[in-house]
């Protein structure tokens, strides 16, 4: 990026982009050599740009009408799905956002975990993404609690009542955390607070999230290094930019699907009943994205060993650049990671199923077998598969997919390297 | 178009996770069900039986369960029973209301107008408790939402009552009903053939009024579904036709350098 020359054209540009290069920056982005072989998968970058914005400007407005009360949420809730021009349909794109985000999530984390998009040089674009990823589930659970329906409340307090479960100071951190003795109208104001400011946090991680990335350029799915710009890269406009927009139309299809025609089958339809302290619903379960975690909180017997099995499974992801030890960045030439890394969606598919099903009899034996699985895959077979499995011969660049590939990996990699130089 | 392909079926996966979820909470006997005139892609109300509906809900239901989120003036509005302002007037003035205070500082009744909420059969939900022997008739403003099968679930709870099956103790007040969770319910069955006389002439028996109640019930929980279902047409139909444009743009564009697509 430092390295961008770049002139404007015209003598005012020139001037005001000698005091503030924002001309130049547009024009690296335009300019950005993206691999030409990105597949479909690498299209939720942009997907999820498009979420965030959404949730933040459909977020803004219902905090118009919203009252963040305990007596009177539920109520301003009603009034905006009621009586607001069009806040219905401001509430359900907000509310179906939410969880088409975290599928677009998902998407983009298990597209990363495939093509090896977290190795050497791109840890630290994965941290970013990771600390993204906590921050939008923090945010989304308090989003929930907001129309302080059943689920809200109850969800609140079960998740809120994990942190007593620290030696010592857990009471007093989870009565600090509620703003009283359960969770009750102070509880509900400091969520709407920070449900307010997260998104913007989350925002300004985005912001280095990408610029992480251009530094030393977007992965490919056959994961070698190439050289930029090259036959091997498209200027990111207009080529990435028409594709990303083709990519978000089909999953907007599918996100209008749900607004319109659907818009609550992936709520609880308990949160239509007013908060009730008096009350407990049959079943507490969080929102679906929530649910592999919750899954391993509850297949633990021990409640502060159940926290920290939570906590350590998204921890796992934040470390995993150094637990796999491949040198080989894709999947395509990893045969035996390949199926295991298949096995770790169901395992996560999994585990999401029995989260939602009561915590007892063979869904909690299949909860454990699920949660011990996830984290062999990590700390066990990553490290392991990466010293003893023999990779398939990597390709020279993406236009010589063939006739460069070479029999010796190291080979193909320095071959590869020396071809930077050039 | 592989891709496609994959996403789908991660979709479909997804999915049925999700519906597996919404099912797991209510292993009850099946749910009966209705062809409603509301829940297709095109799904509109079925205007007289909204407005039987609504005879249902004030002449029955309204003794015990409120609407509180509902005012009078909805009752008129387009995608609702669309009374005409008139009708909707003069159900409104049937109604008493507190308003106040006046310049002498006092509190007085007047009847209802379009702008007031609906008036609440209790007081507070304590008096509610206390006159229904310790179960509160829910509110019914998003009672359709509140439930696991919906419209299905309330029709069905309606025509649930039953004698109970042998061995099954009841105590005095409760009642047993097919479809309601632990099949005992605190309300005794509230339908009766002709319990209501419809002015239209349809004729008013049990699963007949359990209908109209139930569709007019999914309306005050969703006022704009038609309006939904309307605006959701147009949406679909201008991103597929902006949808197949810009893939033949991308088409276009990528047919530049040698790589597909």
């Amino acid at each position: 990026m430092s390295d961008h020359e770049y002139t404007p054209k015209s003598k005012v540009g020139k001037w005001f982009n000698d005091r503030l290069p924002l001309l130049t920056l547009a024009n690296h982005l335009t300019d950005y050599p993206t691999p030409k072989n990105l597949n479909y998968w690498w299209t939720f970058g942009g997907i999820l740009t498009f979420c965030l914005i959404t949730q933040i400007i459909t977020g803004i407005v219902l905090g118009m009408h919203y009252v963040a009360h305990a007596d009177l949420a539920f109520q301003s809730v009603e009034h905006i799905m009621r009586d607001v021009n069009y806040g219905w349909l401001i509430r359900y794109v907000h509310a179906n956002g939410a969880s088409m985000f975290f599928l677009a999530v998902y998407i983009h984390i298990f597209r990363s975990l495939y093509y090896g998009s977290y190795k050497s040089p791109r840890e630290v674009i994965w941290i970013i993404g990771m600390l993204i990823y906590f921050l939008m589930m923090a945010t989304a659970f308090m989003g929930y609690v907001l129309p302080w329906g059943q689920m809200s409340f109850w969800g609140a307090t079960v998740i809120t009542n994990l942190f007593s479960a620290i030696p010592l100071v857990g009471e007093s951190i989870t009565n600090w955390l509620w703003g009283g003795y359960s969770v009750d109208n102070p509880t509900l104001t400091r969520f709407f607070s920070l449900h307010y400011l997260f998104p913007f946090l989350i925002l300004g991680l985005v912001v280095l999230h990408i610029w992480a990335l251009h530094v030393p350029g977007n992965n490919n799915p056959i994961g070698i290094d190439i050289k930029k710009p090259s036959k091997d890269t498209v200027p990111f406009h207009p080529y990435i930019v028409i594709k990303d927009a083709f990519a978000l139309l089909i999953f907007l299809l599918i996100f209008a699907f749900f607004v319109f025609f659907s818009p609550n089958i992936l709520g609880h339809a308990d949160n239509y009943i007013e908060a009730n302290p008096l009350v407990t619903p049959a079943h507490i379960v969080p929102e679906w994205y929530l649910l592999p975690f919750y899954a391993i909180l509850r297949s633990v017997p021990d409640k502060l060993l159940g926290v920290i099995a939570m906590f350590a499974a998204i921890f796992v992801l934040v470390i995993l650049p150094w637990l796999d030890t491949s040198k080989v960045r894709s999947t395509v030439f990893r045969p035996i990671y390949k199926q295991f890394y298949w096995f770790l969606v169901a395992d996560v598919l999994i585990l999401g199923y029995v989260g939602a099903m009561p915590a007892e009899g063979l869904y909690l034996l299949i909860a454990r077998v699920a949660t011990a699985y996830y984290f062999a895959h990590f700390l066990i077979i990553l490290p392991f598969l990466g010293m003893k499995e023999k990779t398939t011969p990597l390709p020279l660049s993406i236009t010589e997919p063939v006739l460069g590939g070479s029999t010796d990996m190291a080979m193909a990699r320095n071959n590869s390297d020396f071809k930077d130089k050039l | 178009m592989k891709i496609f392909l994959k996403l789908t079926f991660l979709f479909v996966i997804i999915s049925s996770l999700i519906l597996s979820r919404a099912n797991a909470a209510g292993e009850q006997q099946e749910l009966l069900k209705v062809d409603w005139s509301f829940k297709s892609f095109f799904g509109k109300f079925d205007r007289a039986s909204l407005q039987r509906g609504y005879q249902v809900y004030t002449e029955v239901c309204a003794s015990c369960h409120s609407l509180k989120h509902l005012s009078y003036r909805n009752l008129a509005e387009k995608g609702g029973p669309e009374f005409t302002e008139l009708e909707a007037k003069a159900i409104a003035s049937n109604f008493e209301v507190t308003d106040g205070p006046n310049s002498d500082g006092e509190m007085f009744e007047r009847p209802a107008k379009l702008s007031d909420k609906f008036v609440m059969p209790y007081a507070n939900v304590q008096e509610a408790i206390a006159a229904n022997g310790g179960a509160y008739p829910p509110d019914m403003s998003v009672l359709v939402k509140a439930r696991g099968g919906g419209a299905n679930y309330i029709y069905s709870v309606l025509m649930g009552y039953d004698e109970p099956p042998a061995g099954m103790e009841l105590d005095d007040g409760v009642y047993y009903n097919k479809y309601m969770y632990g099949n005992k319910i605190k309300m005794a069955s509230p339908l009766d053939d002709d319990i209501v006389e419809y002015s239209d002439g349809t004729k008013a028996t049990v699963d007949q009024m359990a209908k109209d109640v139930t569709t007019f019930l999914q309306w005050t929980a969703e006022p704009h579904l038609e309006a939904r279902h309307k605006l959701g047409f147009r949406v679909i139909i201008y991103l597929s036709v902006l949808t197949i444009l810009v893939y033949f743009s991308m088409k276009k564009i990528w047919s530049r350098i040698e790589t597909k697509v």
